[in-house]
């Protein structure tokens, strides 16, 4: 840590002969000292929580605080409760519907947004972000009085329109990215060579734009699966997801049931997070 | 292809999202605002009378006979929020400030990795995040039993169920949303400025103070914002690691439309929410307003 700080270029080369200066000195003019550990004292406070949990959800014991010996049986348990899997299975069909809504409109609009650059496009550009900055219970009990007013009941389908909405921004901002990293003159080529704009989308744009909806469909899964708040005032009695399930039991006091639970939704990110970590260092 | 079928195919791209986000985000903000100025039903709902009753009851306690008393709970719910979400933002920034410097001076292949590590307790459930810590902070938990365990049981104060804790709870909760943006704006600072000002003997406080900060100013607000509204509507971190005794706006709202029943106030209460942020947006413009006077 200390050697990559050191500055190595500019200047003299220092020689042995030279008298030693002290490692301050040497510092680069652009590090500061202690960040680094700062770094890791942040990465730690960051990961204590997380870690403990999942080591916790092995525990054979019915205690949290003490330590029996490793076991499953907490997951046994979780995954033999038909309750639990049907929130399970409540949880990945919004997301997944929700995610599908979201990566189509913000496709589209990526497209718009980047090949075009008019008032028209930075205002819907403005659009797609306004869900980050607003509350989300704001939005969560708007869009249940919207949904009452019209006599919408809470449904799976009424849940899946709330999430596509706050799904939208994160799937926009990879496939945005990935979007203005390919060249226009690809489409003109193709445009050269007699392709319809349908058949230059398809045939061009998608297949170079894939790992970006893949990235966007990714950050959108994981954002609609480990929602609480809108889930939480949008589901009604049928349609509980497993972040409103963990909140009940929750409030029912803390056991180790609920480790198990929370493990598995915290792996279940890490898969979504890792497939969208390669996915968007392919484009 | 002709300009004008361009434009056509753009605004057919963009059609969706405006049907979308302008259908289930900008329409039912209207009716928010336009709830919190009717008058509750009857019977729990909506009487479409104009009123601004529920703004009124924010302040006033107004009895059966007429008189009116200054309501000040629901003032202190405000102050306390509004402060705790001020205190969350500013303990992120001087905490977030340094490990995003810190992350941006490295090789861009490992500054990556560093800011997913940075990322993915961001992008893990709020309701885990925060449950994580009542394994460790209860009375029961990890802290006491390992101080207990090496004899030292009567320094462990619990903060389960305070408002440390939930200060606690949400500084970590939104920290990664402070750090990254900074991040992606001091990786766009030139280094060589900082080199131009050591070398005009800029002492590495000054460097910071009037070269770093200043030039990273756009990407400090953008943190401060993005932690600061989810911080100030946040009900999940009072209701499970604040044991639910500390009562703030976004549990204020939630009661609204749960057991309380009360539209018009949950909307007027939402609406003050929306104005504060609003105003704690316009706020690093102000600053930076005062700061480019200054330089």
């Amino acid at each position: 840590m200390a050697a990559s700080e050191v500055k190595r270029s500019g200047g003299a080369p220092a020689h042995d002969s030279a008298p030693r200066r002290p490692v301050r000195a040497l510092l680069a003019p652009d590090r500061y000292r202690g960040f680094g550990v700062w770094f890791g004292f942040v990465v730690v406070f960051l990961y204590a929580p997380i870690v403990t949990l999942v080591v916790y959800s092995f525990n054979d014991g019915d205690m949290i605080g003490m330590w029996r010996g490793v076991s499953l049986r907490w997951y046994q348990a979780t995954l033999a409760d038909g309750s639990v899997r049907k929130a399970l299975a409540n949880t990945l069909i919004v997301a997944l519907f929700a995610t599908l809504i979201a990566v189509s409109v913000a496709t589209a609009a990526a497209v718009a947004i980047v090949r075009g650059a008019g008032r028209f496009e930075r205002l819907s550009e403005r659009l797609i972000a306004l869900p980050l900055a607003i509350p989300e219970i704001v939005l969560a009990i708007a869009t249940l009085m919207l949904f009452a007013l019209i006599d919408l009941g809470s449904s799976i389908t009424t849940l899946v329109l709330a999430h596509a909405v706050f799904c939208t921004p994160f799937a926009f901002m990879p496939i945005r990215t990935a979007l203005a990293q390919i060249s226009v003159s690809m489409e003109e080529a193709a445009r050269d060579l007699y392709c319809t704009p349908a058949e230059c989308f398809r045939l061009v744009t998608l297949p170079l734009l894939a790992p970006g909806i893949v990235a966007g469909a990714m950050l959108s899964l994981v954002m609609s699966i480990d929602d609480f708040i809108t889930s939480y005032i949008l589901s009604g009695p049928g349609n509980t997801t497993v972040p409103v399930y963990i909140f009940s039991m929750i409030r029912q006091g803390v056991t180790p049931q609920i480790n198990a639970l929370s493990s598995l939704l915290f792996g279940l990110s890490l898969l979504l997070v890792a497939g969208f970590w390669f996915s968007s260092r392919r484009s | 292809m002709s300009s004008a079928r361009a434009r056509t195919n753009r605004v057919l791209g963009l059609a969706p999202v405006w049907l979308l986000i302008g259908g289930l985000l900008l329409a039912p903000l209207l009716l928010v605002v336009a709830i919190a100025f009717t008058e509750q039903g009857a019977y729990g709902g909506v009487d479409w009378t104009f009123s601004g009753a529920a703004f009124v009851s924010l302040l006033y306690n107004v009895d059966f006979d007429g008189t009116a008393s200054v309501e000040w709970s629901y003032v202190q719910i405000f102050l306390t929020s509004a402060a705790l979400a001020g205190a969350t933002t500013a303990i992120c920034l001087l905490v977030g400030f340094p490990v995003a410097y810190f992350i941006s001076r490295q090789p861009p292949s490992r500054r990556s990795v560093l800011m997913l590590l940075v990322a993915i307790p961001f992008w893990t459930d709020l309701l885990v995040r925060i449950y994580a810590w009542m394994i460790i902070l209860g009375n029961d938990g990890l802290i006491a039993s390992a101080l207990s365990a090496l004899g030292a049981g009567w320094l462990y104060r619990n903060i389960l169920f305070t408002p440390k804790a939930i200060l606690l709870g949400m500084t970590y909760n939104y920290l990664p949303l402070m750090i990254l943006p900074l991040c992606s704006s001091l990786e766009k600072l030139d280094g060589r400025l900082i080199e131009a000002a050591a070398d005009l003997y800029a002492s590495r406080w000054s460097r910071m103070k009037d070269v770093i900060i200043p030039l990273t100013a756009p990407g400090i607000a953008a943190g401060c914002m993005l932690v600061f509204i989810p911080a100030v509507g946040d009900f999940v971190t009072p209701t499970i690691i604040g044991g639910g005794k500390t009562l703030l706006f976004g549990n204020l709202v939630a009661l609204q439309f749960g057991s309380a029943h009360n539209w018009p106030f949950g909307a007027a209460i939402a609406v003050v929410m929306l104005l504060l942020i609003g105003c704690a947006g316009t706020l690093p413009l102000l600053i930076r307003r005062r700061l480019g006077r200054v330089a």
